[in-house]
């Protein structure tokens, strides 16, 4: 039997994070929140005689993904017109970039399960989106409705060369791209409000051989669950094919979310043309290297350049330090709970963050934005649970009601009697209580029901309310149960 | 050069026009000609000229990220042969 191997490319589209539309001054709205058509202007509107003009936000949050992913930047770069006739395209054409995009060959590095990978980045072009189409089945009519608003908002279109060779793989890439442009705050990277469109293109050819097989495009795909069960189905479909002696057709498929199988939207017979040719209406755009250069510079620290950096650096587990890097709010707050702490080891705090904290943010529905709790503030009670102040239980209910009201650490301790209190003679005095008073239980001890030593310690920390500090009366408590064995025997 | 009345149908399908075989003759002699009078252009010497879409020196100006508000949205739907919605209203579609 000859064994397949996937060959998988990938092609994303990305809302860019502008405030105004890519080619005029349109407010860009959220198109899942607004009105229909509040935010159109003649020039999105394709009114003849209008002129697009292009936006300086988009073309420098572009350069930043593009820098990003250690792209050439063409110095200067071409819009072109894709011509093909939808309602939801006012001019009859997208303005976009063919045959010179603002930048090519990059690389987007990814956690595989056999380690990390660079995945080949074709090209990344600015083109504008269309708008959003509605198809309306309702008393006996059927027809469609066309909303503008999100017509002319910037895309970024983000093309992979064909590198990837699974599902799983295929999920890392999207995925770590979306953590990129999230922390290059260059889009919001929602996938369920069609902020990030991602279209795998998938062919599947006998292991080792160098020839492309034919190429399947899965479309409407809205979440990295369906585009890894997707990707995985059609890959199998396809294997399926070539074992039986059958051919793949080229086609673009949809993904059925219900039933998970993909359907055929499109064949090859009905391939678009698309007959692109330069944008008369737009002169070419010129990036100078002074701008790139002060892009460049700014960048922010890269997420897998981060990963690196917790573990070899900060010591965290691969586990936490890839949960930290996945959310780039949540790795910023951690970044600076380390920058505070005094005392206490960065990898406490990334076991509180993504153990405590990310618990509570995740109960309550909250981002850290809403949270009442400042990095510093968190520092403080780390470093003051490390110096014994307070015990690790008590620690966890001053973080909550630091959440809740916002109180400091040092204000909650000492308004609600919490201090840590490791005199031992008062630790011996309670624990010489505690087995005086239940003297069966004693007695179930001694014959060997050793595991009551953890119900003796909660009564200790009872009587204490929570502040009798926790070793000392484990060594306590072993001392003297340690006594009653052997004063039995 | 002279188009093929297959390669008319397809342009006249991209356009979304519907040609009369009577049209569909007239229009590849037409656009035969206009084809004809463009390829002139192949005659030119090109060979120590850079390909460019533009004939000027110039770049395209750019816009700061400032929004302004558009236009009503009664008047973004005045030309509509039909509305609904405060939207376009258009034939059904699916896939184009």
């Amino acid at each position: 039997m000859v064994a397949f191997e996937a060959v998988i490319g990938l092609e994303i589209h990305a809302e860019l994070l502008t405030r105004s539309k890519m080619f005029c001054s349109c407010p860009v709205v959220d198109s899942t929140q607004a009105e229909p058509n509040v935010a159109v202007c003649p020039i999105c509107a394709g009114m003849p005689g209008t002129l697009p003009v292009i936006n300086r936000q988009a073309v420098e949050l572009a350069l930043r993904v593009a820098l990003a992913l250690g792209c050439q930047i063409h110095p200067v770069s071409v819009f072109a017109r894709k011509n093909y006739f939808y309602p939801d395209l006012p001019k009859g054409y997208q303005i976009s970039q063919y045959e010179q995009p603002l930048a090519v060959n990059g690389i987007l590095p990814i956690e595989t399960e056999s380690g990390w990978r660079e995945i080949r980045i074709r090209r990344v072009h600015l083109e504008e989106d269309t708008g959003k189409l509605s198809h309306v089945h309702a008393d006996g009519e059927v027809y469609s409705l066309v909303d503008l608003n999100r017509a002319g908002v910037p895309l970024l279109e983000i093309v992979s060369e064909p590198d990837l060779r699974s599902a799983q793989e295929v999920r890392a890439y999207a995925q770590t791209l979306r953590i990129l442009l999230r922390t290059l705050q260059a889009s919001s990277g929602d996938m369920e409000k069609g902020a990030l469109r991602i279209e795998p293109n998938i062919s599947v050819r006998p292991a080792g051989s160098s020839t492309l097989g034919t190429r399947v495009e899965i479309k409407n795909l809205n979440s990295f669950r369906s585009l890894e069960r997707a990707v995985a189905y059609q890959i199998e479909v396809q294997v399926g094919k070539l074992s039986r002696g059958e051919v793949v057709e080229q086609e673009t498929v949809g993904w059925d979310e219900a039933q998970e199988i993909t359907f055929s939207q499109r064949s090859k017979e009905e391939a678009h043309d698309y007959r692109y040719f330069p944008e008369p209406d737009l002169p070419p755009l010129v990036v100078t290297p002074e701008w790139v250069e002060s892009i460049r510079a700014a960048l922010p620290e890269l997420p897998w350049e981060r990963q690196r950096r917790y573990v070899e650096a900060l010591g965290l587990a691969p586990a936490e330090a890839r949960l930290l890097v996945s959310d780039p709010a949540l790795a910023d707050f951690f970044d600076r709970v380390v920058g505070a702490l005094k005392r206490a080891p960065a990898r406490m705090a990334a076991t509180w963050v993504t153990g405590e904290l990310l618990a509570r943010l995740n109960e309550q529905g909250q981002t850290l934005e809403v949270l009442r709790l400042s990095p510093e503030g968190f520092a403080d009670l780390l470093d003051r649970t490390v110096e014994g102040q307070i015990n690790l239980n008590t620690a966890k209910g001053v973080l909550q009601e630091m959440c809740m009201s916002g109180k400091p650490a040092v204000q909650i301790i000492a308004e609600r009697g919490l201090e840590q209190v490791s005199d031992p003679e008062w630790i011996a005095r309670i624990v010489a209580q505690v087995l005086r008073e239940n003297p069966a239980e004693l007695d179930k001890y001694r014959s060997g029901k050793s595991t009551l030593f953890n119900w003796f310690y909660g009564q200790v920390m009872r009587l204490t309310r929570g502040k009798a500090n926790p070793q000392m009366v484990r060594e306590e408590l072993t001392r003297c149960l340690e006594d009653q064995v052997r004063g039995e025997s | 050069m002279s188009l093929t009345l297959a390669e008319v149908e397809h342009i006249a399908r991209l356009a979304r026009l519907e040609l009369s075989e009577e049209e569909k003759i007239r229009f590849r002699e037409q656009l035969s000609a206009i084809l004809d009078y463009a390829a002139r252009l192949q005659e030119v010497d090109t060979r120590n000229i850079s390909p460019t879409a533009w004939t000027v020196n110039v770049q395209a100006p750019l816009r700061e990220d400032v929004p302004a508000q558009g236009l009503p949205t009664s008047e973004v739907l005045s030309n509509a042969p039909q509305v609904q919605d405060n939207q376009f209203r258009v034939p059904p579609v699916l896939e184009g």
